[in-house]
């Protein structure tokens, strides 16, 4: 980077190795004040080695390091400031929260060991419990608490010597489904009220896309792409990408040129049956002839009981079910067209029965063709 | 097609029982775990015992297990008597010839795989070459061939579940019986071992039944579902019955997500359809529905619908005129979770993510009374 992004939280060409495997290459990010920016990626892509060396629990060995301005750890210079000189609050996957203690006490910790006066302490830590909703509980014992009541403790832990920012570190993934979907919301509103800037890691692409205001997609130590849940879902840079975010068939195919807005790929389906010719969009700088991945998400997709006439749909696949799997609110199908399965979700309820023949549509508008 | 009565026992038509359980009650000193429970299940069928800890699942499956002395009821498996307090009879466990899998895979740290899935049999003194080929036919049948001759050390949790469901079926037992066995993998892996898991079960054909507090495990897998609440039957069905219609508030709020409200039946306009008034905190309106059963007019009921069944429109289209405020709205992706106040109520409603809602907008809730359905408190 020639020009230093401006942020509140700025990494540039952050590189951290272990031994000889390079866990975080040359990431830059600006991460913007009160902004909410999750590390999304599988285990392995370098999310929490990000998050570790703002924390300063990692010494990075390349790049720099800035909160509010301030340089806290510089590779080149050998420059490294302690995790408590940093003013961030953490926020855990195991709430180690005190069981032997009140919910006061919990919060208040903190404060005693950095000798806090009597009133000061009082004062912070009445009001971090009010901001995540325990006021009222502030003589409870941690043991007498519900599992989102220890995530609001560990919350109000992180932020009660106010912080300039929260980095939590897969704090929801010890919850049961039910309370873990309920606590993202919860969570997203406090962060919100609080206002505070928040970095989350996570490699729940559903908890992602909930909660960030830009999501940053890794994988391999690098950044992937950048942008809001909207962008990222519905134009993914790459073919990581579309697979990592929600679910797509990635169909691999052969660019075969610009039409008007969009593209055509020509994707094969095995010995002796045509390939298929599909319209799509994107496919930017691809030249025609080359390797493509045209993506569609199972949500995206129309299945037809009959062969649909006038009008023909632009993009239609005859093909034959495999299998269905009944979530409630939606019907998995998997349909085998040619040597490929693709993935259709229906949000009604039908009767498919495997071997059954069935018709696939998409508007050229779903279909993304994206480079390797 | 299955008939069900207001006691939630069944007959199931057109298939004869394999497993029979009648009049099940078991107690823990004054505590009734399971308390009158009757089911049958055909040949052949996977059933899931559904419900949250303490609802007597998992004291039902280790009944049938013989793991428990029974106080009242019996339970046969293609006409053998497991268990019959009224004659005083009782099958020991090991000689009701069940596979299990449980939640801890319970296999040997120091065998290979084949070795521990050969255990089974060569304790029931097969000869060698018998065993082998049996071994070699179900670990292919789990996607374990591979590994055979790996230490179960080596295997990852997903592995050793598969393992310990061959040792479980290589024997061909008259009944498998599942205790939450998904439960300690993660996500991903769970979501593709219940697809698993019923392929497996529905190939081997053998008759099964499943403990689960999961409800979606349950709706992946099961021929029919039992849910259960406080010992006894809520509600039994197939997964789309019991989906799309609950016959209570328990069973509708346990199952996937609903918007459930309060309300009175304000009248019966056709055998199974209706008006039912609800209200929140100054609001009311009259909606028309589908009466669930047992639901009649002037009784009070509970509206269930499901987000996906509400739309959110600017515009008001037709029907009864429920407008709220956006509050929230969170992508995820596919759709978009968005929570509109009305009175006092939060509705979720699923709304796509063209429609661009915004919270602070006021919009229309339209609901289709065909998936509006009116159930017991």
């Amino acid at each position: 980077m020639s020009e230093r992004a401006r942020g509140f939280v700025e990494l540039d060409r952050l590189t951290k190795r272990f031994g000889p495997e390079v866990a975080v290459r040359e990431l830059s990010l600006a991460v913007a004040p009160g902004e909410f920016v999750t590390l999304l990626g599988p285990s392995g892509c370098g999310k929490t080695t990000t998050l570790r060396c703002i924390a300063g629990l990692e010494r990075p060995d390349g790049g720099e390091i800035r909160i509010d301005g301030t340089l806290v750890a510089a590779a080149a210079s050998g420059l490294h400031l302690n995790p408590e000189e940093r003013n961030i609050g953490m926020v855990f996957q195991s709430y180690a929260v005190w069981p032997h203690m009140t919910v006061f006490d919990n919060v208040a910790y903190g404060l005693r060991v950095r000798r806090t006066g009597r009133s000061e302490t009082r004062r912070l830590t009445t009001r971090a419990l009010e901001l995540v909703g325990l006021g009222e509980l502030a003589e409870r014992y941690a043991t007498r608490l519900s599992g989102g009541q220890r995530q609001r403790v560990a919350l109000a832990r992180a932020i009660v010597y106010q912080p300039q920012v929260v980095l939590f570190d897969e704090p929801l993934s010890n919850l049961d489904a039910k309370l873990r979907e309920q606590m993202r919301v919860e969570l997203i509103r406090l962060q919100r009220e609080v206002g505070i800037t928040s970095i989350y890691v996570t490699h729940d692409q559903a908890e992602a896309l909930v909660m960030s205001d830009r999501v940053v997609v890794m994988d391999r130590g690098v950044i992937q792409q950048i942008g809001d849940a909207r962008t990222i879902y519905a134009r993914p840079a790459n073919a990581f990408v579309a697979n990592f975010i929600g679910v797509a068939n990635l169909l691999a195919g052969r660019f075969l040129g610009r039409n008007g807005e969009g593209c055509e790929v020509e994707v094969p389906l095995g010995e002796g049956r045509q390939p298929l010719r599909l319209h799509a969009i994107g496919g930017a700088g691809a030249v025609p002839g080359q390797r493509v991945f045209l993506s569609v998400r199972p949500e995206d997709i129309a299945l037809h009981l009959e062969r649909p006439n006038r009008p023909a749909p632009a993009n239609l696949i005859e093909g034959a079910v495999v299998d269905t799997v009944y979530l409630g609110a939606s019907l998995d199908c998997r349909v085998s067209v040619g040597s490929h399965e693709v993935g259709v979700q229906l949000n009604h309820y039908a009767q498919l029965v495997p071997g059954q023949k069935v018709f696939l549509s998409f508007p050229p508008e779903h279909g993304l063709c994206l480079t390797e | 097609m299955t008939v069900v009565n207001a006691a939630g026992t069944v007959a199931a038509a057109g298939a004869a029982p394999y497993l029979e359980v009648r009049g099940l009650v078991k107690t823990f000193g004054a505590d009734r775990a399971v308390d009158d429970i009757s089911f049958t299940v055909p040949k052949g069928k996977f059933l899931t015992l559904l419900g949250p800890s303490g609802c007597g699942k998992t004291t039902t499956l280790m009944s049938i297990a013989g793991l428990h002395r029974l106080d009242a009821g019996d339970i046969r498996v293609g006409g053998t008597v497991f268990t019959s307090v009224a004659d005083g009879l009782f099958l020991p466990p090991e000689k009701r010839d069940i596979g299990m899998v449980f939640q801890s895979y319970a296999i040997w740290p120091h065998m290979t795989v084949a070795e521990n899935v050969a255990y089974p049999l060569a304790i029931r003194k097969l000869d060698r070459a018998e065993i082998d080929a049996r071994v070699d036919e179900v670990l292919r049948l789990v996607g374990l061939a591979a590994m055979a001759g790996k230490l179960a050390t080596q295997l990852s949790g997903g592995q050793q579940q598969r393992a310990a469901l061959a040792r479980a079926i290589v024997f061909r037992p008259r009944l498998l019986l599942f205790d939450e066995p998904l439960s300690n993998l993660d996500l991903k892996l769970r979501e593709q071992m219940r697809v698993e898991l019923k392929r497996i079960q529905r190939e081997v054909g053998i008759t099964s039944v499943y403990v689960t507090h999961d409800q979606a495990e349950a709706l992946v897998m099961s021929d029919e579902i039992i849910v259960m609440s406080k010992g006894r039957i809520e509600q039994r069905g197939g997964p789309h019955d019991i989906y799309a219609r609950p016959l209570n508030r328990y069973v509708s709020n346990f199952i996937g997500v609903a918007n459930l409200l309060e309300g009175r039946v304000a009248r019966v306009t056709a055998p199974g359809r209706g008006e039912l008034e609800i209200r929140a905190g100054g609001e009311r309106i009259q909606l028309p529905c589908r009466l669930g059963e047992g639901v009649a007019e002037g009784a009070a009921a509970v509206l269930s619908v499901r987000p996906e069944n509400v739309q959110a429109a600017r515009e008001h289209r037709s029907g009864p005129r429920l407008e709220g405020e956006v509050i929230e709205t969170i992508f995820l992706g596919n759709c978009v979770d968005c929570r509109v106040r009305w009175g006092g109520f939060e509705w979720k409603v699923l709304a796509h993510p063209r429609a661009a809602l915004r919270p602070g907008e006021r919009v229309y809730l339209h609901l289709d009374p065909e998936h509006s359905l009116a159930v017991q408190p």
